[in-house]
C-alpha cells in the first residue's frame, strides 16, 4: 500500500480566493488507534467535494472534526478563515450539516423541524419564513410541510434534512453518508436535489461516501483508506492515472486461467469478487488472443474504462466495497 | 434565549405527541403508594412524628418525589441516543451557546417532572387532613426544584454515558438508593446509625423533607425529624445549581484525538 498522497495533478488557477476549508496536518486518534494520519487537504469555493473511503477510513471521523463535535489531537482545520479549534461558535454559523442518522425529530411536523431549526441560528422571523418557503418550494415539500417527519419515506426525511441543513444559508455545507439506507431511486432523487441547491445556494460542499457511483458525481474527491489519505483529485484525473483500459474475465478455473495468462502474456492480473482483471493500454487488441487461446476457459470477457474502485484497488491493494461487507 | 425556549418547548410537544410515556411515570408510583402504602400501615411507626400518622399518609410525600424522580430520569434517557443519532446531533453543531442547550432540555424535562407530579399531588386531599390551597402551592415550588435538580442530575449521567444500557445501572444503583433513602419510604429517626448518617448527606432528603412541610403548611408538628423548611430549600437550590452548572460544563467539552 503506498502510504505517501499523491497529487495527482494541481488545478491550475488563477484565483486569488483563499480556500473555503484548509485542513493542515490534521490528526485524530482514539486510544492510541489512530483514526486520522497528517491530513492536509484544501477545498476551494463552489467544489463539490467527496470523500470517499470505506468503514474506517476515518472519513466519518474527519467529518465530525469539520463540523466542530470533536478537535483534532494535532494539526488544524480553518473553515472560512477560522480554526474549529479556537473559533468554533463562528465556524458553526458558517457551516450547514447533514448527518448520517435523522437529525430531524420524527414527532415534529416538517414545519416545525424546520422552524426549530432557524431558532436555533437565531433567524429573525421574517427571514426564516422566507427561508422556509424557499426551501420547501426548492425540495418539492410544500404539501409535506404539516406532516410528522416520522410518516415520511427515507428519501422525503433525506430531502427534510437538506432544507434543515441549509435553512441559514450556510457557506458550506457538509454532509456524512447522507444517502445511508435509500434505495438506489432515491439516493438518485438526493443527489439530484443536492446538485440542484448547491448551484442555486453557490455554497461549497464536503460529503462523505463509500460510495463510488456518488463520489463520480463530484467535483474533486479525497481517498482515504485507514486514515491516511490515498489519492487526492477529480474522478477523471484519478481514473487517468491507471491509463488505458480494465479487462475483465469471468471463468470456472480463474487461478489456472491467471497462471496461464501470467506465463503466455506476462501481464499481470488480480482476482476480485471471482473476477480476473487486467490493466492493459487497449482492451479491444486483446480480446480476440485471449478468446483464442483460452477458449475453453473463459465465460466472459468485458472491457472497460477504469473506474474509481480501480483507483482504490491500485492504491491500497484491497477493493473498497470488499471492505464494507467484511 | 431563542434556543432555550425552543429546545424546552420540543420536549413539552413530544410528550403530549407520546401521551403512554405518561402512564408509564405515573402509574407505578402510585401503585407503590397503594401497595406498599397499605401493606405497612399496621406496622409504621415514626419515633419523633406526629402519633396519629398513617403509613399511606407518611408515604404520600416520598410518592410523589418518586414520580418526579421517574418522570426527569426517564426523560434524560432519550439524550443518550437523541445526541449520537437523532436532534442533539444538529443543535450541538450550531452555534447557540452550550449553556441553552443545557437549559433548554433541563427546563423542558423539569417542567413535565412537575406537572406530573401535580396531577398526583391533585390527590392530597384524600389523606393530608387540612390540605390548602397555600400548601399545595408550597409544595408545587418545592417540585419544580427537585425536578430541575433532578433533571439535570440526569442530564450529566446520561451525557456521559454511551449506552442506555448503562443508565439503567445508575438508575438501579445510585438514583433509586438515593430514594429509598430520602425519607420518602422510612423516617431517618427510625434508621440506624451509619443509615441516618447517609440520609443526612442525601439532598433528595432535602426534597422530600421540603415536600413533606410543604404538604402540611409548615405545620411544626410534621417537622419531628426534618430539617427545618428553609434549610431544605437552601439545598435543594444549591443542589440544582451545582447539577445544572457541572451540566454545561460537561456539554463545553469536546474530545480531542
Amino acid at each position: 500500500m503506498k502510504k505517501s498522497a499523491v497529487r495527482v495533478r494541481s488545478r491550475t488557477s488563477t484565483r486569488i480566493k483563499p480556500p473555503v476549508v484548509r485542513i493542515s496536518h490534521a490528526g485524530f486518534s482514539y486510544k492510541n488507534r489512530g483514526a486520522l494520519r497528517d491530513l492536509s487537504l484544501e477545498v476551494e469555493e463552489g467544489d463539490l467535494y467527496g470523500i470517499l473511503g470505506p468503514n474506517g477510513s476515518g472519513k466519518s471521523t474527519l467529518f465530525r472534526i469539520l463540523s466542530t463535535l470533536v478537535l483534532p489531537g494535532s494539526g488544524d482545520v480553518e473553515i472560512v478563515g477560522r480554526s474549529v479549534t479556537t473559533d468554533p461558535g463562528e465556524v458553526r454559523r458558517s457551516i450547514g450539516v447533514v448527518f448520517q442518522s435523522l437529525s430531524l425529530d420524527p414527532k415534529l411536523t416538517v414545519l416545525e423541524n424546520l422552524i426549530y431549526q432557524g431558532q436555533l441560528y437565531g433567524l429573525s422571523q421574517d427571514l426564516l419564513s422566507r427561508r422556509i418557503a424557499h426551501s420547501l418550494n426548492e425540495l418539492r415539500l410544500e404539501d409535506r410541510r404539516g406532516d410528522l417527519v416520522e410518516s415520511l419515506s427515507g428519501g422525503l426525511q433525506r430531502r427534510v434534512e437538506l432544507a434543515k441543513g441549509l435553512l441559514h444559508s450556510p457557506q458550506v455545507l457538509l454532509l456524512d453518508e447522507p444517502t445511508t439506507g435509500l434505495d438506489p431511486r432515491a439516493r438518485m432523487d438526493f443527489w439530484r436535489f443536492l446538485n440542484h441547491l448547491r448551484r442555486r445556494e453557490r455554497v461549497t460542499v464536503i460529503v462523505t461516501t463509500h460510495l463510488t457511483q456518488e463520489a463520480e458525481q463530484c467535483d474533486r474527491i479525497a481517498i482515504l483508506d485507514k486514515g491516511n489519505l490515498v489519492a487526492m483529485g477529480s474522478p477523471a484525473e484519478l481514473k487517468e492515472t491507471i491509463g488505458g483500459d480494465i479487462v475483465a474475465l469471468v471463468s470456472k478455473r480463474p487461478e489456472t486461467l491467471r497462471k496461464q495468462i501470467a506465463r503466455r502474456f506476462k501481464i499481470p492480473t488480480t482476482l476480485v469478487d471471482g473476477e480476473l482483471r487486467l490493466g492493459v493500454k487497449h482492451g479491444v487488441k486483446l480480446i480476440p488472443r485471449l478468446t483464442r487461446t483460452f477458449s475453453g476457459l473463459i465465460q466472459s470477457i468485458t472491457v472497460r474504462k477504469p473506474s474509481l474502485e480501480d483507483v482504490f484497488l491500485e492504491r491500497t491493494g484491497h477493493m473498497l466495497e470488499e471492505r464494507i461487507k467484511g | 434565549m431563542n434556543a432555550v425556549t425552543m429546545l424546552a418547548r420540543r420536549e413539552l410537544v413530544r410528550f403530549v405527541r407520546q401521551r403512554s410515556r405518561m402512564i408509564a411515570v405515573v402509574a407505578s408510583p402510585i401503585l407503590f403508594w397503594i401497595v406498599i402504602g397499605s401493606g405497612l400501615n399496621k406496622s409504621f411507626q415514626y419515633p419523633g412524628g406526629p402519633e396519629e400518622i398513617s403509613y399511606l399518609e407518611y408515604f404520600f410525600p416520598g410518592s410523589v418525589i418518586l414520580i418526579v424522580l421517574f418522570a426527569s430520569v426517564f426523560s434524560s434517557i432519550s439524550v443518550i441516543e437523541d445526541r449520537r443519532e437523532g436532534f442533539l446531533q444538529a443543535v450541538l453543531v450550531a452555534p447557540a451557546p452550550r449553556s441553552s442547550v443545557v437549559l433548554g432540555k433541563v427546563f423542558g424535562i423539569a417542567i413535565l417532572a412537575t406537572v406530573q407530579g401535580a396531577l398526583f399531588l391533585a390527590l392530597a386531599p384524600l389523606v393530608v387532613p387540612n390540605v390548602t390551597i397555600g400548601s399545595l402551592l408550597l409544595t408545587l415550588i418545592v417540585l419544580a426544584f427537585v425536578s430541575l435538580g433532578l433533571a439535570s442530575l440526569g442530564f450529566l449521567i446520561a451525557w456521559s454515558m454511551d449506552s442506555t444500557q448503562g443508565f439503567h445501572a445508575v438508575m438501579n444503583l445510585l438514583l433509586v438508593p438515593m430514594w429509598m433513602l430520602s425519607g420518602a419510604l422510612l423516617p431517618m429517626s427510625g434508621a440506624t446509625g451509619w443509615v441516618a448518617a447517609i440520609m443526612a448527606w442525601n439532598p433528595l432528603m432535602y426534597g422530600v423533607a421540603a415536600a413533606r412541610l410543604g404538604i402540611y403548611g409548615l405545620d411544626p408538628r410534621h417537622e419531628g425529624d426534618l430539617p427545618a423548611f428553609g434549610l431544605a430549600m437552601i439545598v435543594l437550590v444549591a443542589f440544582s445549581l451545582i447539577t445544572v452548572l457541572a451540566a454545561i460544563w460537561t456539554v463545553r467539552h469536546r474530545q480531542r484525538g
